[in-house]
């Protein structure tokens, strides 16, 4: 199939200005191939969540265009084109079942009953929470209730997935341990994955290629691409070239924190860990 | 404090479910009592202060009167309720349809719930012909406003990011009516109720003071006044107690109510154990 060849998304010289004068994105390109896993790093502000909003068509580009699978929007949603968003925070309804909420998208589309169930199924059970379905969000920890928000993500079997900070608000171990099962979810499911956050470690351990950018205003600054085999398990959280990548990403980050113009920026933004 | 884990249940007072239904109890007994000793101790006349025992025992002698006047004064209560409810409801999906409609409309909403019922209800009852429907007219102009205010801002509370999921998913305005407004609303529906039922009941007995409706059609508040009137002091009382004993059960009703559709999952309705 040739529909595997083309670029899931393009970002062509799109900027963003807010309506209240912000200038939040200088004009970006980026392109993106299946099956990549790209992670957008950055200090606060420099505008990762604004470059996913227009990717997932819920912000306009103030000037410049986004293509997705060389197409305009109206395609997105067709079989093999398929766009899902991960919020930061697992955005659950608290009146519904976990089972309920991970067949939402399925009910929305008007999926026959035996058919979604199936599927919630397969679903609850890729994240780990197959004994969860009948309970409500709030018997669920925090980083239980963002497997069933990615199980939601999973059950219309996206082609690409965009991620904002989903693991941000979790403690360290438990981030860790998701990003091994999302590392492995994007392999056996040959996903495309674009994904924010702020973490140096985060974004060696998943990336294919790491976008950094930096602030004010904000652009691309350099593109990192981390050449490891996969599946990477634990070990390679402890190589040499782990801790490599690393380094240079901190060196990134440190540049892109001070800005070239004013030189005003945020000087904690670089995060150490 | 001793330990309540393990399988024993704790002491009956260290209950809470015991205690929320037993110390109010308690302190109306002892207040009754109170009172009662009062009345004897000082002698001071019926036509003042009856006693407790004095008005229970008119309660059962008028039983008949008074229990005919409660069911017309509960009748008019349910059905303003019920109107409410229902116009509440609708006007507050009208009003979540555009802001436009909300700015245009809200204010008259807020003139009838500023204007006192006394001095309107003259006027409904010369309009309304019919004295029930009149009544319930009066009562429902009363009780509307929380149901409105209530619904509006809950239809209109919901979760931005779910509300973008549902964009994402090109959700029908219809299916996000139905399976995000309207869920989202309910805790807030429900706060509605308890306020609104209680002002049914008193809407429907200041309805009934002005309009001074009696013979077949006469509720408590014309027994309050006739009492007065008669200097049945006893008889008053029993019809006051009735329409406290009425308020009291219309909001436990909606305790209950509100329990039973939210109690799976709403904080409100949540104990701390679960
Ligand atoms: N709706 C909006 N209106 C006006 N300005 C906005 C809006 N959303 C974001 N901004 C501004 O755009 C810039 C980029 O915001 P954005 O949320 O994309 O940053 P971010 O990189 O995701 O930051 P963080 O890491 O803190 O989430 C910020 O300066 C922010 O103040
Ligand atoms: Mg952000």
């Amino acid at each position: 199939m040739n529909a595997t060849t083309i670029p899931v998304v393009e970002v062509l010289s799109a900027e963003k200005v807010f309506g209240n004068g912000t200038r939040a994105l200088d004009p970006i390109s980026l392109t993106v191939e299946p099956g990549e896993f790209i992670t957008l790093l950055g200090p606060s502000g420099c505008g990762k969540s604004t470059l996913l909003k227009m990717i997932a068509n819920l912000i306009e580009p103030s000037e410049g265009r986004i293509n997705w699978w060389r197409g305009g929007h109206e395609a997105v949603g067709k079989p093999g084109r398929k766009l899902v968003f991960v919020f930061q925070d697992a955005t659950l309804m608290p009146w519904a079942k976990v089972a309920s909420n991970v067949r939402l998208p399925l009910d929305l589309a008007g999926v026959e009953r035996s058919e979604a169930d199936r599927r919630v199924a397969r679903s609850l059970d890729l994240v780990g929470l197959s004994q969860f379905g009948r309970h409500y969000p709030r018997q669920l920890s925090g980083g239980m209730q963002m497997r069933a928000s990615i199980a939601r993500a999973l059950v219309d079997e996206p082609d690409l997935l965009l991620m904002d900070e989903p693991f941000g608000a979790l403690d360290e171990i438990t981030r860790n341990r998701l990003d091994a099962d999302l590392l492995q979810l994007w392999h056996e499911k040959k996903l495309t994955i674009i994904f924010v956050t702020h973490s140096i470690y985060e974004a060696v351990f998943l990336s294919t290629r790491v976008v950094v950018m930096a602030a004010r205003p904000g652009r691309i600054l350099r593109e990192v691409i981390i050449d490891e085999p996969h599946p990477r398990g634990e070990s390679f959280r402890v190589s040499q070239a782990f801790a490599a990548y690393a380094r240079e990403l901190q060196h990134l980050l440190v540049e892109a924190s001070q800005g070239p113009a004013s030189g005003a920026g945020d000087p904690v933004a670089g995060e150490a860990a | 404090m001793s330990t309540t884990s393990g399988k024993r249940l704790p002491p009956l007072m260290e209950r809470p479910e015991f205690v929320r239904v037993a110390a109010p109890i308690a302190v109306g007994c002892l207040l009754l009592g109170l009172w009662e000793w009062l009345v004897h101790l000082y002698a001071i006349p019926q036509y003042l202060v009856p006693a407790p025992s004095a008005i229970a025992r008119t309660l059962v002698a008028d039983w008949d009167l008074l229990f005919s006047s409660l069911l017309i004064t509960l009748k008019v209560t349910f059905l303003a309720f019920f109107v409410s409810v229902l116009i509440g409801t609708l006007v507050a999906f009208v009003f979540v349809q555009s802001r436009w409609i909300e700015m245009s409309l809200f204010p008259y909403a807020v003139l009838l719930q500023v204007t006192p019922v006394v001095a309107i209800a003259p006027l409904i009852i010369i309009w309304v012909k019919d004295p029930l429907p009149a009544l319930v007219i009066c009562a429902t102009i009363v009780a509307i406003f929380p149901i409105i205010s209530n619904t509006t801002l809950g239809l209109r509370s919901v979760n931005p990011g779910l509300l973008n999921l549902f964009r994402m998913n090109k959700a029908s305005r219809w299916q996000e009516l139905l399976r995000l407004r309207i869920p989202t609303a309910l805790p807030y529906f429900f706060g509605g109720l308890r306020i609104s039922s209680g002002l049914a009941l008193i809407g429907a007995v200041v309805a009934e003071f002005v309009a001074g409706t009696g013979g077949t059609s006469a509720g408590l508040a014309y027994q309050i006044l006739q009492a007065g009137f008669q200097i049945n002091i006893p008889r008053l009382f029993a019809a006051l107690f009735l329409i406290t004993l009425a308020g009291v059960a219309l909001f436990l009703l909606m305790v209950v109510l509100s329990r039973l559709a939210l109690g799976h999952w709403h904080e409100s309705e949540l104990t701390p154990e679960t």
